[in-house]
């Protein structure tokens, strides 16, 4: 019975990939472990490797072919033992050579990732250049890095491998060892290095893997970085700046799936920046690099591959001031980093009901621009807040506290949050994807508060 | 990379540890040795195959290449007493305990049946009744966490030793030392397993490293180090009984590294270009744990059809858990917002 070799998923988030090799070809005998097809996916070129044995009975998709789907049958083998099971589950089959549709594609059978694709709306590339998020940072960093020679990145796997979730892409190649450094796995270890370094005068840049690993530097974050200009009356200033993906990914479950965006921003003396798009990724990490306090700068792996337009030359986007993403009368949403996403694909829905709201993207947590949310408040009278984050204590919860405390008179409605659920992130499929915000929430709670 | 290592102790001091012995297997016990390493082949395969077709998701972590270590050293613990901790590479160290395959593979792929409901997913996963204690997601915490199993052991004087498996890259952590000079300090009875598989991720040894002979890593706390060959199943189960005397006997901790190798990539989105093919190549080829095991098998009179018997079980125990993975269904919607806490308040 033939077995059929489906398109691998080889990344969490990958939904398609280029099947850049055969290896094999009709004829040729393989067994568990051979190397079947070299798979670029948007992030790198792996292996695909047999599990059962047999003959190649036929390629079905040339070499070279951009876009595969996941799952799609790319090859046939031929078993040689009875004991052999087809690898294709039936319980896929249906789903897998559709071709994706634009609003969710569900290329994983049931379990299609939480991995929202972009908001709806056409994005205007007028004035840039379509850049991805990930590219955006790495150009933000090399740019600053050619200008100012204090600067250094350092962190795992930043230099040889090209990073982790390659945003320090091209970075060794180009500023060479002595300032992209590779560490060891000691987190605590190398933040402190970078806080040290920054009282001395540098300007590190340290990456987390993902922000679930400075868990392990908390100390050195807070205790060190965030207080040095204060306890020292002035004289001696800590500008490192912290960065890596922060946030909920896809199914890598509890301990690799969490937003810190409060936990930083209840700290006085750091500057938090959680940027959304490509432009504000890169404007806003230019000007962390820049600045000259410590900056927690929370970037988010899903939309690391979205395509955005950045403006051409020197893009620098000021620390601390909030930006509205979409004009509205009726009501504001206010969220930030892949929340405005979210909130902008829920605009749209609300416009087809006729409920116009305006969308604000927060960029920096702290200092957080009050004003912006106030003005928004006091031209909507009324406000959502999206956060792909637990509910209690957060970054809404804040914003909730300033129109309580301050915009209290343009409130037609109480301000609600839309947050995760206030459980551990899940591995499951279905549980995760109940556990994460989603535009559908964001539209439900508006609707709410506009008395609809 | 894994040089065909001859094990050693670390300091001459180390008296009883001075020559590991391999174990002098009986027939039965080979057999099972290759039954449970093959097992743990077979079913990581599967799971990389079902990581293919999207049934588990996020990070998956393979074990191939390392079956000897968990296999020889486990096969030495009394189960009942002893405990064992590892980080997100475990579902070798799972199956080597004899959990059922078919609920493992249930969690990688997140379904209600799973061992841990499908909450936690292929680096989380435990069992009490095994005294396995997880499955633990950030690099290091384990041996903090082992270090507490054996302080409980001690404690509750209970007789057991606490297993601590970690990487060459989690060797690094700060917290592993500060846990071994309190193991020495209060005489914990804990083996520290150093899985050195030659690379933390994309970072090998040497480059992530200063003291790249991981056995000496105890030095400054005096814990005793011994370095074996982890392709060798019966070398790991003699440097293990000879661990467990030592620890057993009230010494307190010892430091195991197992030069070891691993096959795959660091998890399934490693696109590993940090090493040759051939090298993986040459591993595999010359010191496979699972073809050593059977050559010295065959050598001792074992038949070709006793073990193809055994192949062709070990597959059908895969196939089984895979489809089990694939047909149970999701956890139930409730299960969202079970075992936050404990109690209701
Ligand atoms: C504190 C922390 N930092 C970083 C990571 C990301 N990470 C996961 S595994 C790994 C490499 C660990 O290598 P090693 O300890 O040698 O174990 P191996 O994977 O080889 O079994 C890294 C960097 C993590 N999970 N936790
Ligand atoms: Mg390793």
């Amino acid at each position: 019975m033939a077995i059929e070799l489906k398109m691998p998923a080889l990344s969490p988030t990958m939904e398609e990939g280029t099947l850049a090799r055969w290896l094999v070809k009709a004829g040729d005998a393989v067994k568990s472990g051979d190397i079947l097809a070299e798979i670029e996916t948007d992030k790198a070129t792996m292996e695909f490797e047999a599990v059962d044995e047999g003959v190649v009975s036929e390629l079905l998709v040339a070499e070279g072919s951009e876009g595969v789907k996941v799952g799609t049958v790319i090859a046939l083998i031929a078993g040689d033992d009875e004991e052999q099971k087809p690898n294709a589950a039936p319980a896929q089959a249906g789903a897998v050579t559709e071709p994706p549709a634009s609003s969710g594609p569900s290329l994983r059978g049931n379990e299609a990732p939480v991995t929202k694709p972009m908001a709806a709306q056409a994005v205007s590339l007028e004035g840039g250049t379509p850049t991805t998020v990930r590219e955006a940072l790495r150009d933000a960093m090399a740019e600053e890095m050619r200008a100012d020679p204090r600067i250094f990145v350092m962190g795992e796997e930043v230099a040889q491998y090209q990073g982790a979730y390659k945003v320090t892409q091209g970075l060794l190649d180009e500023f060479g060892a002595k300032r992209v450094i590779d560490t060891p796995i000691t987190e605590i270890g190398f933040a402190g290095i970078g806080a040290g370094a920054a009282m001395a005068g540098l300007r590190p840049i340290i990456e987390f893997m993902t922000f679930n690993f400075a868990m392990q530097a908390m100390d050195h974050i807070i205790n060190s970085a965030a207080k040095t200009n204060y306890m020292s009356g002035g004289q001696m200033r800590c500008p490192v700046v912290f960065r890596g993906p922060n946030g909920a990914a896809s199914r890598v479950g509890a301990q690799h799936s969490q937003n810190f965006a409060p936990w930083y921003a209840n700290v006085p003396g750091l500057i938090v920046i959680a940027p959304y798009d490509a432009a504000d990724a890169k404007g806003l990490l230019k000007s962390a690099i820049r600045c000259e306090d410590p900056v927690v700068f929370l970037e988010n792996e899903l939309v690391y591959g979205r395509s955005f337009p950045v403006p051409d030359g020197d893009h620098s986007v000021p620390i601390g001031k909030a930006r509205i993403m979409r004009e509205g009368s009726d009501v504001t949403i206010v969220s930030y980093s892949i929340g405005v996403g979210l909130a902008l694909e829920a605009a749209e829905t609300l416009a087809a009901e006729g409920i116009n709201a305006e969308v604000l993207d927060l960029r920096t947590l702290r200092p957080l621009d009050k004003g912006a949310v106030l003005a928004s408040l006091a031209k909507t009278n009324r406000m959502v807040v999206a956060e792909e984050g637990w509910p209690v204590c957060s970054i809404a919860s804040e914003i909730q506290a300033i129109c309580m405390e301050e915009g209290f008179d343009h409130l037609d409605a109480p301000v609600l949050r839309v947050c995760n659920e206030d459980v551990p992130l899940p591995y499951a499929a279905n549980l995760e994807k109940l556990a994460v915000i989603d535009a559908g929430r964001i539209v439900e709670a508006v609707r709410k508060v506009c008395y609809r | 990379m894994a040089r065909a290592a001859t094990s050693k102790a670390a300091s001459s001091g180390a008296g009883p540890l001075s020559n590991i012995k391999p174990y002098s297997a009986s027939t039965d016990e080979m057999l099972r040795f290759y039954k449970d390493m093959l097992l743990i082949r077979r079913f990581e395969e599967k799971a990389g195959q079902l990581y293919g077709l999207g049934l588990i998701g996020g990070f998956c972590h393979l074990y191939i290449g390392q079956e000897a270590v968990a296999v020889g050293l486990q096969s030495g613990l009394d189960a009942n007493k002893d405990s064992v901790i590892t980080g997100y590479r475990d579902h070798g160290h799972m199956l080597a305990y004899g959990i059922d395959p078919r609920l493992i593979m249930a969690e990688l792929t997140g379904r209600g049946a799973g061992i841990s409901r499908g909450k936690g997913g292929s680096m989380h996963m435990f069992s009490v009744d095994h005294k396995f204690y997880g499955g633990h997601g950030i690099v290091g915490a384990q041996v903090a966490l082992g270090t507490g199993l054996a302080f409980a052991h001690k404690y509750s004087e209970d007789g057991g030793v606490a297993v601590a498996y970690f990487g060459d890259g989690a060797s690094n952590q700060g917290q592993v030392y500060e846990s071994f000079n309190m193991a020495a300090l209060w005489k914990l009875p804990i083996i520290y397993v150093i899985e050195n598989n030659g690379y933390a991720m994309g970072t090998a040894v040497e480059r992530g490293s200063s003291e790249t002979h991981f056995h000496r890593r105890g030095e400054s706390f005096r814990i005793p180090g011994i370095q074996v060959n982890g392709m060798d199943v019966l070398e790991m189960r003699g440097a293990t009984d000879m661990a467990l005397d030592y620890v057993r006997a009230g010494n307190g901790p010892l430091l195991m590294e197992v030069k070891t190798y691993r096959y795959r990539g660091h998890s399934m989105s490693d696109p590993a270009k940090y090493r040759t093919r051939e090298e993986v190549q040459d591993v595999r080829e010359k010191s496979d744990p699972i073809d050593g095991l059977k050559k010295i098998m065959l050598e001792a009179g074992i038949s070709e059809d006793d073990i193809k018997g055994i192949d062709k079980e070990v597959r059908r125990m895969s196939n089984e858990a895979a489809d089990f993975a694939e047909s149970s269904p999701e956890p139930d919607v409730a299960e969202l917002y079970t075992d936050v806490l404990v109690g209701s308040y």
